[in-house]
């Protein structure tokens, strides 16, 4: 089937128009002279300008970065091994428990993990800020972390590690030297998830920040509760070009993987 | 001891910062809320052991809940938006996942980007452009004034309608997405040997290709139906003030009037609700798994 | 000049390299290896057939270390192994799936046991090559396992698991996934490979032909258990049941009671009004005994006249001929509407085949060309 039919062309046009008009019409009024974000009014970059002064988003922006990038990192740690215990621990006292807590938080309203970790926080005594904000995104993280990385493993040929164990490797070096190499584009498409899920995070962070701790997006949507601003379109279009160009990298490479991949087998069959 | 230190770190800390904080929640649902710091006068205490705690464990909470209408129909209004979000969102994201699946082998990775795409970009950004759409001056109103549909702005933003709208917008990719995988799968050649057998295009699509797509419709819907139900930006952002959704309500009860217990109570209410959901969608995924080899 | 014969199995003073004494493994329920007990010899090129679930691929794995019995105990050169974890063990695997590391090359493959002993980056380097050497696999050192065809991915298999001199190496399914005519052409280079590392190999297949063709012995498995353990040639000319007999190879199986007749001789009562079948077999049977002569089809003559001296004959119908090439198959129907097949060497062009459907024959047989089998 090379052409495709008239409706299906129609509804991935509309579908696609609907998807990023908004995003469109978002970028093209981060550039508006005017305050107002409705009426065109020339070109200009001055909100990126007055971005750049406004000390409260850049404060913002660099605890998110920083809370972003721990909790990511050990959620990766934290998911992997929860991962590992779920598709190769066998039994022990508790698994139903265990791959219960590592689904349930996918399925559960941000607004009471947020409570919930909120009354624990306040519970115990801990002062809320970068800190507590990272115990809870990890928490949610890692089980991102752990479904990535598990839906990789199910898949992993089991003798490789048994290979490494026949071959001399302790259980631990088997996972260094042969399952971590392998399993690697999985991890870090977790770390990544885990990452992003982080940076985009309002609900669970309002709850657990302090008021010494505020991430951008509990700034924006303060921000955003009076009404539009350009400079909010500006900061979107940055964090939308960000994505954009990380995405498109991500595509090109795996895609010229694959291209690699399939011309080195079709070599390989020839011979 | 190595294969112990594995399970138990994970273990350890989901148990932590997962199970505990819910017992919290569920413990202070059941206590009275005090004019205190914090806001409300423990029920349990270690001293008197596990007996006396509960033989004056209370549900007044819960009882308020049921009484005031506030509540149930801010549960109500939730389902109802939830489902027919799900519902529209379905709509909209079966054709394009269908034109996916059909599309050019060569482009199917790029489209299938183009939807990934915006799933990676900032949910609160994606939720606010529309609020330059919807406004009274917004593109939308400009747009239709200019063409003469109306003759007046309309008032999308801040109604349910604009909830609807960025719903559906925000969870696209959750419905496309399973779709599309089982849309993908599925052999060509069953349509070809519907009609061959005597099918219509549009019979042959009926009774083929949507029960062979039954179990991604199925993982989408609840992919959708299960965040919405407890979805707090989108109405705050889009809805008005008569939009009622638990997820807000819960923030307001937590944030604005400082009633924990009550806040924990509503949590615990909505927890049960999404529980069908939940299992529901477990099982449609388990049947999945085990009809793959 | 006489070749010393290798039967250390039937040396009273040899001493088995791996024993295995009363071994039993069960998963839950499942008893896959049944109070099992064997001595495989150093040099031996051992192989385990049997069909899928005998328990085969488990008594391997419990070799390799990854499974310990749950009763019984495990020998390699006198060393009980059920303490030793499989990277401590001087055994290797080769396995079905090769498993071999997709993000390390060839050369990394073979070198990765050798490195983990801590050997030095010469001795590696030594050891590899000479690896890639015996296993014609030197231009393809710097390649990925992607990189290569299955038949060279089996090689590199087989030289990462031979580089670390094991005692012991053990093959599961290892030409599995490699077309007919490469298996045969793999299976000599397998030999001539363990003949020239001296390794024992203990191999486990579902292929009869390929068991046959590459063990000095070959064990018979069926439901956790050893039924025979004998030279290929045994196994086809003298299986010790049934089981064997129409496991390997293509049999006859006629039932009947046995009733001594001279030393070592039997008639088999075979059907009403038949005449009875003469038999010469060492085993003993009891006056009445139920017991089945086992015979292979190219052990039975197919003939239009009645064989003057032949010591068994029976006349049937031809309903059925298999042509194979180089040897056809009849399938004769006798009166009593049994079925025994008789094979011939095409050794004239088929269209002065002596024989065609419909055709009376008759099939004839020594005394001493079946086995006579208790069960």
């Amino acid at each position: 089937m090379n052409r495709m039919s008239w409706f299906n062309t129609v509804s991935l046009s509309l579908g696609f128009a609907f998807l990023y008009i908004p995003m469109i019409i978002l970028v093209i009024f981060s550039f508006n002279e005017s305050k107002l974000v409705t009426v065109w009014a020339g070109f200009s970059t001055k909100w990126y300008g007055e971005l750049m002064q406004n000390e409260a988003f850049l404060n913002a922006a660099w605890v998110t970065i920083k809370v972003a990038v721990f909790s990511s990192t050990i959620a990766t740690v934290l998911g992997t091994m929860a991962a590992y215990v779920l598709v190769r621990g066998g039994r022990f006292f508790g698994r139903t428990l265990f791959s219960g807590m590592i689904y349930a938080p996918l399925v559960m309203p941000e607004v009471i993990t947020g409570l919930s970790l909120l009354l624990l926080f306040i519970g115990i005594g801990l002062d809320r800020g970068v800190f507590t904000i990272v115990l809870a995104h990890t928490t949610f993280a890692m089980c991102y972390v752990s479904v990535v990385v598990s839906s990789r493993l199910v898949t992993f040929d089991k003798s490789l590690e048994e290979a490494a164990l026949d071959l001399g490797c302790s259980p631990a070096e088997a996972f260094r030297l042969v399952t971590l190499p392998i399993i690697a584009p999985a991890v870090i498409s977790g770390w990544l998830l885990a990452f992003t899920l982080s940076l985009d995070d309002l609900v669970i962070a309002s709850f657990t920040s302090g008021p010494a701790a505020t991430t951008l997006p509990i700034k924006i949507f303060s921000a955003v509760r009076l009404g539009v601003s350009p400079e909010i379109n500006a900061l979107s279009t940055i964090m939308i070009a960000i994505v954009t160009v990380g995405v498109i990298t991500a595509s090109l490479v795996t895609k010229h993987q694959m291209v690699r991949q399939k011309r080195d087998e079709q070599a390989a069959a020839r011979t | 001891m190595r294969r112990f230190a594995l399970i138990a770190i994970p273990y350890l800390w989901l148990l932590a910062l997962f199970l505990v904080p819910f017992a919290i929640v569920l413990k202070i649902s059941l206590s009275d809320v005090a004019l205190a710091r914090p806001p409300y006068a423990p029920q349990f205490d270690w001293a008197t052991g596990i007996w006396a705690f509960l033989s004056d464990l209370d549900f007044e909470n819960f009882v308020w809940l049921t009484q005031d209408d506030l509540y149930w129909k801010a549960y109500l209004s939730s389902l109802q938006i939830a489902f027919f979000s799900t519902l529209l969102t379905l709509l909209v994201g079966y054709p394009m996942a269908y034109g996916m699946a059909r599309a050019p082998e060569e482009w199917r990775a790029t489209l299938m980007m183009l939807v990934i795409l915006p799933f990676w970009t900032s949910f609160l950004i994606r939720v606010y452009a529309w609020m330059g759409i919807l406004s009274n001056e917004g593109f939308l109103n400009q747009a239709l004034l200019w063409l003469g549909v109306i003759n007046e702005p309309l008032m999308i933003l801040n109604t349910n309608t604009a909830v609807y709208i960025g719903i559906v917008y925000t969870y696209l990719p959750f419905m496309i997405l399973p779709i599309y995988a089982a849309l993908e799968r599925m052999d060509v050649s069953l349509i070809e040997a519907a009609e061959d057998l005597g099918c219509s295009r549009l019979s042959a699509f009926w009774l083929v290709t949507i029960p062979l797509s039954k179990s991604g419709i199925i993982a989408g819907c609840f992919l959708v139906f299960i965040p919405t139900l407890g979805e707090f930006v989108i109405p705050s952002l889009l809805g008005g003030s008569d939009t009622l959704m638990i997820g807000k309500v819960l923030w307001e009860e937590f944030f604005s009037n400082r009633d924990w217990p009550v806040a924990s109570a509503v949590a615990v209410v909505l927890l049960l609700l999404l529980i069908v959901p939940i299992v529901l969608f477990q099982r449609n995924q388990q049947k999945q798994e085990e009809a793959e080899p | 000049m006489t070749l010393p014969v290798f039967e250390p199995w039937n040396d009273p003073e040899a001493k088995p390299l791996i024993e295995f004494q009363n071994v039993t493994k069960r998963f839950g329920d499942f008893t896959a290896i049944d109070d099992l007990t064997i001595g495989i010899y150093e040099r031996e090129f051992f192989a385990l057939l049997g069909p899928s679930g005998c328990g085969k691929t488990t008594l391997m794995r419990m070799l390799a270390g990854f499974e310990t019995p749950t009763e019984g105990k495990i020998f390699l050169s006198g060393q009980d192994m059920a303490p030793v974890p499989p990277n401590k063990r001087a055994v290797n695997m080769m396995f079905q799936s090769y498993a071999l590391f997709p993000h390390l090359s060839i050369w990394d493959n073979i070198a990765f046991g050798l490195k983990r002993e801590g050997q030095s980056k010469g001795e590696i380097e030594t050891r590899v090559s000479d690896m890639l050497r015996l296993t014609r696999l030197e231009k393809f050192a710097r390649r990925k396992p992607h990189q290569i065809s299955g038949g060279q991915r089996q090689r590199v298999a087989l030289a990462r698991s031979l580089a670390k001199a094991p005692k012991l190496l053990l093959l599961d399914e290892p030409l599995g996934a490699l077309d007919k005519k490469l298996r045969q052409d793999t299976q000599f280079e397998l030999m001539d490979i363990q003949e020239k590392t001296g390794t024992t190999f203990v191999i486990v297949t579902h292929d009869q032909e390929e068991a046959m063709t590459v063990a000095s012995r070959v064990a018979v498995m069926d439901n956790g258990k050893i039924i025979q353990v004998a030279t290929p040639a045994d196994i086809y000319e003298a299986p010790n049941s049934t089981y064997v007999a129409d496991f390997i190879g293509d049999v006859n199986l006629i039932e009947g009671t046995a009733t001594p007749t001279d030393e070592d001789t039997y008639a088999l009562h075979w059907r009403e009004g038949a005449e009875p079948l003469t038999v010469k077999t060492a085993t003993t049977f009891s006056d009445g005994q139920t017991a089945h002569l086992a015979i292979r089809p190219e052990k039975v003559t197919i003939s239009a006249e009645r064989p003057e001296d032949a010591d068994n004959a029976v006349q049937g119908k031809i309903l059925d001929i298999a042509y194979l090439g180089n040897i056809s198959t009849y399938h004769v129907e006798l009166p009593s509407g049994a079925v025994i097949k008789a094979q011939a060497a095409n050794t004239r062009r088929i269209a002065r085949r002596s024989y065609t459907w419909e055709d009376t024959v008759w099939l004839s047989w020594t005394a001493t060309a079946g086995v006579l089998l208790a069960d």
